[in-house]
């Protein structure tokens, strides 16, 4: 029982101090049916550290890791370098054993830190004011609805088809409960998106409309008409956004008009994590909507001298004193992972993080070129960042997947498994390329990829 | 009393009140140790980065369909040396459980065994994608599986939601799923009703979920006023959702009967499972008609707080409602094979309420509260148990002399010992009391917090503190209490000797500055 210090005689000593004979005598609240006679039956006693280790380990090692395969997954989390500086930061225990910071004079650290973060977030996304994180983007994104039907005091909100299908769900599943009416459609396959079909479905009684950029197919498009459309007909623009990086090569949605901009900050810092803990980001771009966001926010003060503090700030938005009356429910949130975020984009910086996305286009474009040329397969989209669709001859690209995971390559992500039962998308591969990605990597993909559509034709 | 440090300091050895501020002037602002840091937006510099790349070509051929950005993004660099003394300079102003006693009651800061760090950091865990093929994550799908297990045996219930992804999160998932199992027999319910002393996520989370929110009031001893629910019970209330052990530190030992009365009305009953650390191992909620319950790993099972999340909030169900629970989940063939629910799983998924998030929850947080697990096992995690609320009992004896302890009458506390302010004089309040305990080298306690004791302390020391240790806090607990039990005016201008002294809060809301803006 390595992490408990007590000693029976410490125990012996605190009964004895506190009147009672035994511990069960503390217990004696706890009706007799719920209480159990020793340790509960069915799981293994306790163990040495290196037996854990070891159980671990044998699970650890039933699954591919990315690192040890040539790898292409994407669809709203991306593989990339994270320095190994960003880990040492992250498991110092100042920051790793705090909590939220409710006593702002010994924890200026984290608010710090957070207060970076915010800056760095509304600068990258084009907007005025960032909050201090959200669970992941898919959250984040139903959050910009609840917030878009709280500022328009409208219902209903516009889903663009080629928003993360994962994202929409959890938008439908919430509004479902909420009584928000939520209009979606499927992608259509086209090479640059259908914009003009998804402003014809704003109208006036739309709260928001919903739009990822880039978008599931990897494609990429101005929004400033959307923008403009929304505003005209009085509701919000929300853009989603699940890659970051894409926003060091390309325009912000801010700068197009967007007024809330959410998204997963998970490709800086935090690593794939089989899908979390991941980081929601949040952003606004006109202040005034300030008072409306969800979740928590660090803004700058003084302390009794006169020094410059940070400290969380307009937490009558939130749930621990507006109860009912929140504008969400959140409490805890992705803390540590906003301080990956911020570490590993302070080692980036403007230059890096230009550089970076830089890297990922190149190598993007080359494996876009290089597949393109294997038979069968086309490049759907005119424009892209880091991630692109192909459509495949052959069998449908579920199968294909399975048969690249065979041989040894994790080759995407196929739009049947994310879009289940829809035919027109079955043989559609959606490829990301990061600066992980070998040429060599592109190349045994290409391979590998011709192999399996010819063993299917 | 010895003197409750054995490092060699003396009372006797302490300077004035102001000591600190008499010795000469830095020209830095430093004062040895405790260094100030500035923002990062001063020191970093655009053209400066911490990672090796190639420079840009600005002549590449590209495919970005003329949105290139022209306009500077406005964000600063900085090398790595400067980047980790940058962010271990900022770490230094922050109190950690490594660092200290930190009896934040109802958050449960116990250690965090750094086992658990390593285990999640395995590539086999930490670099394996949510859309990968399933073939190829077994061993994943394996941790989810296992984890559920252990939750549904601690608990007694049935069935597990492994995707929420805090405790409020957790909370909402139990509530669609209530929402969901009334919809389905076409039942519409408007009320939630919660006690007075719930944590504020559960008012905001029915209110989230669109219910109508009522209270329920307290007893005297400090637990569910059972006749005043039973009097509000009816066919429009959906749901109650209580808190046990509750925020006051008590069983609610009535449980069982309020969750009678609740179904007698065909309503579900929420547990909140804040608190599960105090009865882990001992206790079987299931036992006593819970519904639904969320878990926080971070705090029973010892995830890392990490300053503010992330949380993970696993949610045990009961028969009732295990139909709705959220995709994705995770079933195992006859063969042994590990598959997933989603939404393509017509048949198998059943009538789920929907999806809450992207993915399949806090992997990170699944190993490492599995591997927390495996460490105690179910002997441990009774010991975890019976060492958290014989520590927190200890404290309440130990003070109640002196610090008024309004439910003390009320039996033994579980987990977590609560005082209130009642016997301050001069106009001193709790969080003087809390400033105070921050020059004494200890994080305070939960302050204000729950609403139904007047200025209330909420002392949860849990398991993972030694008896040396929690003497020692004692110890100062009481000189500061006695402080403010005697009037001592300057205990209004603590801390004295923090990074920081008291901030000025209002002025933070009335002009937010939220961002740098050099």
């Amino acid at each position: 029982m390595r992490y408990l210090p007590l000693t029976d005689t410490d125990r012996q000593a605190m009964l004895a101090k506190i009147g009672a004979a035994t511990i069960d005598d503390l217990f004696v609240d706890v009706p007799e049916i719920a209480r159990l006679d020793g340790p509960i039956h069915g799981l293994p006693m306790h163990a040495s550290e290196m037996a854990v280790e070891r159980h671990m380990k044998k699970l650890a090692a039933k699954n591919m890791a990315a690192g040890d395969v040539p790898f292409f997954l994407g669809a709203g989390a991306y593989r990339h370098h994270v320095p190994a500086s960003v880990d040492t930061i992250i498991q110092r225990g100042e920051f790793l054993t705090a909590y939220t910071p409710y006593q702002p004079e010994i924890a200026q650290g984290t608010l710090q830190m957070l207060f970076e973060f915010q800056t760095q977030v509304a600068r990258l996304y084009g907007c005025a004011v960032a909050n201090a994180s959200l669970y992941d983007g898919s959250t984040a994104c139903w959050e910009a609805v609840a917030m878009a039907t709280r500022v328009t005091r409208r219902k209903r909100a516009v889903l663009s088809g080629a928003l993360h299908p994962h994202y929409a769900q959890v938008v439908k599943t919430m509004a479902h409960f909420t009584g928000d009416t939520i209009a979606d459609a499927l992608p259509a396959i086209t090479p640059d998106p259908e914009l003009s079909g998804l402003i014809a479905r704003i109208d006036e009684d739309t709260a928001c409309v919903v739009v990822q950029y880039p978008d599931i197919l990897g494609r990429i498009s101005d929004l400033s008409a959307v923008a403009e459309a929304a505003h005209a007909k009085g509701a919000l623009l929300v853009v989603v956004n699940t890659e970051p990086v894409a926003l060091g090569a390309i325009k912000s949605p801010g700068e197009m008009g967007a007024d809330i901009v959410v998204g997963e900050g998970q490709s800086l810092g935090v690593g794939l994590q089989f899908g979390g803990p991941y980081l929601g980001l949040f952003a606004v771009r006109d202040p005034k909507h300030v008072r409306q966001m969800p979740g928590r926010l660090c803004g700058e003060t003084t302390d009794a001298e006169g020094k410059r503090a940070f400290v969380l700030t307009l937490s009558t938005r939130e749930q621990h004193i507006r109860r009912e009356k929140a504008t969400s429910n959140i409490c805890t949130n992705s803390g540590l992972c906003a301080l990956a975020f911020t570490v590993h984009m302070t080692l980036l910086g403007e230059r890096g993080l230009r550089e970076l996305a830089a890297e990922n286009h190149r190598l993007a474009c080359i494996a876009a070129d290089r597949l393109a040329k294997v038979p069968g397969v086309e490049v759907l989209n005119n424009a892209f960042f880091n991630e692109f669709t192909l459509m495949l001859g052959g069998k449908p690209a579920r199968e294909i997947v399975r048969d690249l995971a065979d041989r040894g390559v994790l080759g995407g992500v196929s739009l049947g498994r994310l879009y289940p039962g829809v035919e027109a998308l079955e043989h559609a591969l959606l490829v990301a390329v990061t600066e992980t990605t070998t040429e060599e990597d592109i190349e045994r993909l290409a391979q590998e990829l011709e192999a399996c559509i010819k063993e299917t034709v | 009393m010895n003197a409750p440090n054995k490092s060699g300091w003396k009372p006797e050895m302490e300077l004035a009140a102001d000591g600190m501020h008499n010795g000469p002037a830095t020209t830095t602002g430093n004062r040895a140790l405790m260094l100030e840091e500035p923002l990062l937006f001063e020191i970093g510099r655009t053209d400066v980065t911490g990672v090796d790349l190639p420079a840009v070509d600005a002549d590449a051929p590209t495919r970005l369909g003329g949105l290139a950005r022209s306009e500077a993004i406005g964000l600063v660099g900085l090398t790595e040396p400067e980047t980790v003394r940058h962010y271990t300079r900022l770490s230094r102003q922050n109190y950690g459980i490594d660092l200290g006693f930190f009896p934040l009651g109802s958050c449960t800061m116990k250690h965090n065994p750094r086992l658990n760090e390593k285990m999640a950091r395995l590539p086999g865990f930490a670099d394996i994608h949510p859309l990968a093929p399933q073939s190829t994550v077994q061993g994943a799908l394996e941790v989810i599986h296992q984890l559920g297990h252990w939750l549904c045996t601690l608990t007694g219930m049935p069935a597990v939601a492994m995707s929420p992804k805090a405790g409020a999160h957790g909370e909402l998932c139990g509530i669609l799923a209530i929402r969901a199992a009334h919809e389905a027999r076409g039942d519409a319910r408007e009320v939630v009703l919660v006690p007075e002393s719930a944590h504020g996520t559960n008012p905001a989370t029915a209110a989230f979920a669109n219910y109508r929110v009522e209270d329920i009031p307290a007893t005297p001893e400090g637990r569910v006023d059972v006749a005043a629910l039973k009097a509000r019970l009816g066919p429009d209330v959906a749901a109650v959702m209580i808190t046990n052990p509750n925020t006051c530190g008590l069983f609610e030992k009535d449980f069982r009967e309020i969750a009678d009365a609740v179904h007698a009305v065909g309503g579900y009953v929420y547990c909140d499972g804040a608190n599960f650390n105090a009865i882990v191992g001992k206790v079987r909620p299931g036992d006593l008609g819970v519904d639904a319950m969320h878990i926080n790993l971070h705090k029973t099972f010892s995830t890392p707080h990490g300053g503010g999340g992330p949380g993970s909030g696993p949610v045990v169900l009961s028969e009732a409602l295990a139909p709705y629970a959220p995709l994705p989940f995770i079933r195992q063939k006859d063969g042994g094979e590990f598959y997933l629910v989603e939404e393509e799983n017509r048949e198998e998924r059943g009538p789920t309420f929907g999806r809450m998030t992207a993915f399949h929850g806090q992997m990170g947080m699944f190993t490492r509260a599995l591997t927390y697990m495996l460490s105690h096992g179910a002997d441990g995690l009774q010991q975890v148990a019976e060492d958290a609320v014989l520590n927190a009992n200890y404290i309440l004896r130990s003070m109640e002399d002196i610090l008024h302890a309004p439910f003390a009458a009320s039996g033994p506390c579980m987990h977590e010992a609560l005082f209130g302010d009642k016997d301050f004089t001069n106009g001193l309040s709790t969080l003087d009391v809390a400033k105070g305990l921050i020059d004494e080298g200890y994080h305070p306690m939960t302050v204000y917090f729950p609403l139904v004791v007047h200025g209330a302390m909420l002392v949860e020391p849990t398991e993972t503190e030694s008896k040396a240790a929690i003497d020692q806090f004692i110890t100062a607990f009481r000189a500061v209490a006695t402080r403010a039990l005697e009037g001592d005016e300057g205990l209004k201008q603590a801390p004295y000797y923090a990074p920081r002294r008291r901030l000025d809060e209002t002025g933070a809301a009335r002009k937010p500055k939220l961002a740098y803006e050099g």
